[in-house]
């Protein structure tokens, strides 16, 4: 962290050059959370970023290793709060990996398509924010009507609208909503004839084109050595969708589309997350018809006890490739667990994609990595 | 690739290494002094593991284990490399040099277990305060304010 005296102290070292160190965060409006930048300039040029973090760190890898492979599951919700669900999903995942417990094929249905629907909610909400971001006000509205229809979805199924906890080791914590049904086709119908708004006002916008097109370049050998998942890779040419490559519940059995783009820049990544709402909706119309009847949760034990050994599953989430790594010592709790964040990665390629630039663009680069503190700090 | 021919190539860069195929992935023990010239050859060699994708610590109390799994974009499998360290002298090389994600993923580790990594460029505290006192995910650490008893 940097006192005013030592700013002073770094420009007259710097000599007629100059040198401006400003800390943007961590109550800055854009960094849609505490995240404090510590932003190096020559001018209006960037010339490094350092992201101080912790502000939200409430130490989750170690609350985990005082809780049961029941309870832990609660605290991850609170991580990337919103992609809760998915989050959710790559713990139950890793526990039934470990235990080798069978799942019913309606958990599974429902778990896919909660999954998507969260991936839409926090598209959305970074849609709207994004916008906002470089100015533009009026998406925002547009983005939280259709979101507004998700979290009224998840509150009759989940009982809450944000940090949900309805995946649970087994399948689900209780049966879907008689609603849910009618509920989500009413929110395809609506989404569908809404969705095309979205081109009209940001995506053909010329203030919106100029401001993020050819700013925050990122190449594919470099989202890859900067271990970048997400729509944040894969609008650089990397192949690197979890569903696709990796299939965990009944992604092999629906088709969609893994969403690539090849330039690299911040419009790309806006981009590819539009489409990929596209493509969620396209995977929810396969299954919501066709959520088999039967048991909604399968037999498991009262106490759940990891086999002696190391475990890990990996989903995608609205952000990237989650990991979920537990060491265990074949007790009730984990040994060590580790959550591999995807915001985590994306941020640490902030630095390398926006210096350089300018400060104006700095909100269109940090804008499109779509960060989530909670998520990066754990 | 077999597992087998992966051993036969880690075996042919780090003589030392040892194996274990028991979980879902080949797992591969280095000393910490062959950890380097061994994944600088996983990652320019045959295997191109271009992507290090979860990079951590575990405290066994009796030792500290640096866990670094790998992949490639290319052919998809995965390997995990491990070290044991010394917990009162943990000192390893750096990887960030080869993967550039490694850099904040180190200063963590740094942070929370006390592992030394040289010629890292800029191994400072991350998310914790700069004057903060021990290890927090060492298992010894214990915070007399927020009481976590294990």
């Amino acid at each position: 962290m940097y006192n005013q005296t030592e700013i002073i102290k770094d420009t007259s070292e710097l000599g007629a050059e100059g040198e401006l160190v400003i800390n943007m965060g961590p109550q800055h409006p854009a960094t849609h959370g505490v995240l404090h930048l510590v932003v190096t300039l020559n001018g209006e040029t960037i010339k490094k970023i350092e992201p101080h973090l912790g502000y939200i760190h409430r130490s989750i890898e170690k609350m985990c290793e005082s809780l049961t492979y029941r309870q832990f599951i609660y605290v991850t919700s609170r991580m990337d709060y919103l992609s809760s669900h998915i989050n959710n999903l790559g713990c139950a995942l890793l526990v039934e990996k470990g235990m080798a417990i069978e799942v019913p094929d309606r958990a599974k249905y429902v778990r896919v398509i909660l999954s998507e629907l969260t991936r839409i909610a926090s598209h959305e909400l970074w849609l709207g924010a994004m916008a906002m971001d470089l100015g533009a006000f009026t998406p925002f509205f547009y983005a939280f009507r259709e979101r507004e229809m998700i979290t009224d979805i998840m509150e009759d199924t989940c009982g809450a609208r944000l940090t949900m906890n309805y995946i649970v080791p087994g399948g689900l914590m209780y049966d879907i909503h008689p609603d849910f049904q009618k509920k989500v086709k009413a929110f395809i119908t609506q989404f569908k004839s809404k969705v095309n708004e979205y081109e009209d006002l940001v995506t053909n916008n010329v203030i919106f084109q100029s401001r993020t097109k050819g700013v925050g370049i990122l190449s594919a050998e470099d989202a890859i050595s900067y271990g970048c998942t997400g729509p944040v890779a894969r609008a650089s040419g990397v192949s690197c969708d979890i569903r696709k490559i990796y299939p965990y519940e009944v992604y092999d059995k629906v088709e969609f589309d893994e969403v690539l783009e090849t330039a690299g820049d911040s419009f790309a990544r806006y981009m590819v997350r539009v489409k990929e709402m596209n493509q969620s909706i396209r995977i929810i119309e396969q299954l919501i018809d066709n959520i088999p009847e039967g048991d909604f949760v399968g037999k498991t034990k009262n106490v759940l006890k990891l086999p002696k050994g190391e475990f890990y599953t990996r989903v995608e989430t609205a952000r990237g490739e989650l990991g979920v790594f537990v060491v265990s010592e074949g007790g009730t709790t984990p040994h060590r667990i580790k959550f591999r964040s995807p915001g985590f990665s994306n941020l640490s390629v902030l630095n390398h994609i926006a210096a350089g630039s300018k400060i104006g663009d700095l909100m269109a680069s940090m804008g499109t990595l779509d960060l989530v503190i909670p998520d990066i700090d754990r | 690739m077999t597992n087998e021919e992966i051993k036969e190539y880690i075996s042919s860069i780090a003589p030392a290494a040892t194996f274990d195929e028991t979980g879902e992935w080949l797992n591969v023990l280095l000393e910490p002094a062959q950890l380097k010239p061994a994944m600088a050859a996983l990652r320019t060699g045959m295997m191109q593991m271009n992507y290090l994708f979860c990079l951590t610590c575990i405290d066994f109390k009796t030792h500290l284990t640096m866990v670094y799994h790998l992949s490639a974009t290319t052919h998809r499998q995965s390997i995990v490399i491990k070290s044991n360290l010394n917990r009162e002298q943990a000192v390893i090389e750096t990887v960030c040099d080869i993967w550039r994600t490694a850099e904040f993923l180190e200063r963590e580790v740094f942070e929370m277990f006390g592992v030394d990594f040289t010629n890292h460029p800029d191994l400072r505290k991350l998310i914790l305060e700069e004057d903060f006192k021990g290890y927090p995910l060492r298992k010894d650490f214990e915070d007399p304010i927020n009481m976590i008893k294990l």
